[in-house]
């Protein structure tokens, strides 16, 4: 469909973007690279009043590499990440999740920024930023402050942004060197939106055994998760063939995951299951598959 | 603040349009501009038949207002050969039969350019990953896959960029 009438600005400096949105009352949005709005607009499920172009807000394009840790700008795009090669050494599982964002002319497009205020549960960010406890910067009428990302997503499509605020960048902790990981999505078509998808890490002491696992799980809920029965199994286990099968047993526990038109719930518990298992399989270097 | 004034190249030829701020890009192309070579399927952002070359990269112009074309370099499928001699990715795409009804076609063409321009070594699975966000229901992918991949030399000794 076509969008509904609405009033678009493009503001030249932050503080006149969160100006506007303030005075908006509730009724503006944020526009970056449209690539999660824009449909969203034509279907009319968003009709805001105003449009606030941050596209020209060109300090939130920095993508910024040091050992405090790595700070992506609002608007660095999906595109700038797969071609950036330190920020592929600096955090390697960031890198490979963005790898399964969207399709080739999306990616072109798409912004960080954008696809953590959209919030979509099945986004590979979102998932990203709660399963490395990623901070996210936003910036409002009352200043700025960081927002843990396990505070940050809320429901579907829906975040702890207030109306006048903007994500403005999210940051990561440093990568540890020899850190373990994986990342491992299933969507029937490459670049579509994931059944379901698993991001992990952990570390490991001295006697090979796992530590303080981070597993993070997309498109099962109503917004990323993290699952606790999987970390609290795997935390300092040794990470074998017989843990991750039992591990991965565990995946779908406390989570209420639903049919609905994509897959019904049994499946996306045995995929998500199937997903966990080969993504430890694959960070504990065995063949993927059993 | 509802109409908007925008200026932007359109295949190397400055325009100036006022519009609606709600217009997308590819309505302006063909309705303002009459460029009706770009194709509108699915209008939010899943089929790829709208894509154009924006500042060199491909992108999907139901999914962007005119209004953030501002500034901006656009390149069309018109804009892709010069007069009536077809380009040489074109004249692939003919040598294979990698088009039919030919409606997602201009989408095809544009993504295939901006992809080889920018990486004219792209393998067969690069190429296939690339189309992923191109929707085709009549060839079945595999002539426009061999087209595309026809079409690389014209590309490994042209100038980087546009």
């Amino acid at each position: 469909m076509k969008l509904a009438r609405i009033d678009y600005a493009r503001p030249e400096t932050l503080a006149d973007a969160v100006k506007l949105l303030a005075g908006a009352g509730g009724d503006a949005k944020v526009i970056a690279g449209g690539q999660s709005l824009m449909p969203m607009l034509a279907f009319r499920l968003a009709a805001p009043k105003l449009l606030v172009d941050i596209g020209r807000l060109h300090d939130l394009k920095q993508i910024d590499v040091s050992p405090d840790g790595i700070e992506l700008g609002a608007l660095v795009r999906w595109r700038d990440i797969e071609d950036n090669e330190t920020l592929a050494r600096a955090h390697p599982l960031l890198a490979e999740a963005v790898r399964h964002v969207a399709h080739y002319q999306i990616r072109n497009r798409g912004t960080v920024g954008g696809s953590l205020a959209h919030a979509d549960p099945a986004a590979e960010m979102p998932g990203i930023a709660l399963t490395c406890d990623a901070t996210i910067r936003v910036m409002g009428s009352a200043g700025e402050r960081t927002i843990a990302a396990r505070s940050f997503f809320t429901g579907p499509l829906m975040t702890a942004l207030s109306s006048d605020e903007v994500v403005v960048g999210v940051r990561l902790s440093p990568w540890k060197p020899h850190r373990r990981w994986a990342f491992k999505e299933f969507a029937r078509r490459k670049g579509d939106f994931a059944l379901a998808g698993v991001a992990l890490f952990y570390d490991t002491d001295a006697q090979g055994r796992a530590l303080a696992p981070h597993i993070g799980a997309i498109g099962v809920s109503s917004t990323p998760v993290r699952l606790k029965a999987c970390e609290a199994a795997l935390d300092g286990s040794q990470v074998d063939a017989e843990t991750i099968a039992s591990v991965a047993s565990l995946a779908a526990e406390r989570l209420e995951i639903h049919d609905d038109i994509h897959a019904p719930a049994d499946y996306r518990r045995a995929l998500l299951q199937t997903l966990v298992e080969r993504a430890l399989r694959r960070a504990a270097g065995l063949k993927e598959f059993a | 603040m509802s109409t908007v004034v925008t200026r932007f190249t359109v295949n190397g030829a400055p325009v100036e349009v006022t519009v609606d701020a709600r217009i997308t890009l590819a309505d302006c192309l063909r309705h303002e501009l009459k460029l009706t070579g770009t194709h509108v399927g699915c209008e939010h952002g899943v089929c790829g038949a709208c894509t154009v070359i924006v500042d060199g990269a491909a992108v999907r112009s139901c999914l962007m207002l005119a209004a953030q074309a501002d500034s901006a370099d656009i390149v069309t499928v018109e804009g892709l050969s010069e007069g009536d001699d077809l380009s040489p990715l074109q004249a692939s795409f003919r040598k294979h039969h990698a088009l039919q009804c030919g409606f997602c076609t201009p989408g095809i063409l544009t993504t295939a350019h901006a992809l080889l321009t920018q990486e004219p070594d792209a393998d067969a699975d690069r190429v296939r990953e690339v189309l992923s966000g191109n929707i085709c229901r009549c060839t079945g992918y595999v002539s426009i896959v061999e087209a595309i991949l026809d079409a690389r030399p014209a590309y490994a000794t042209r100038e980087r960029g546009r």
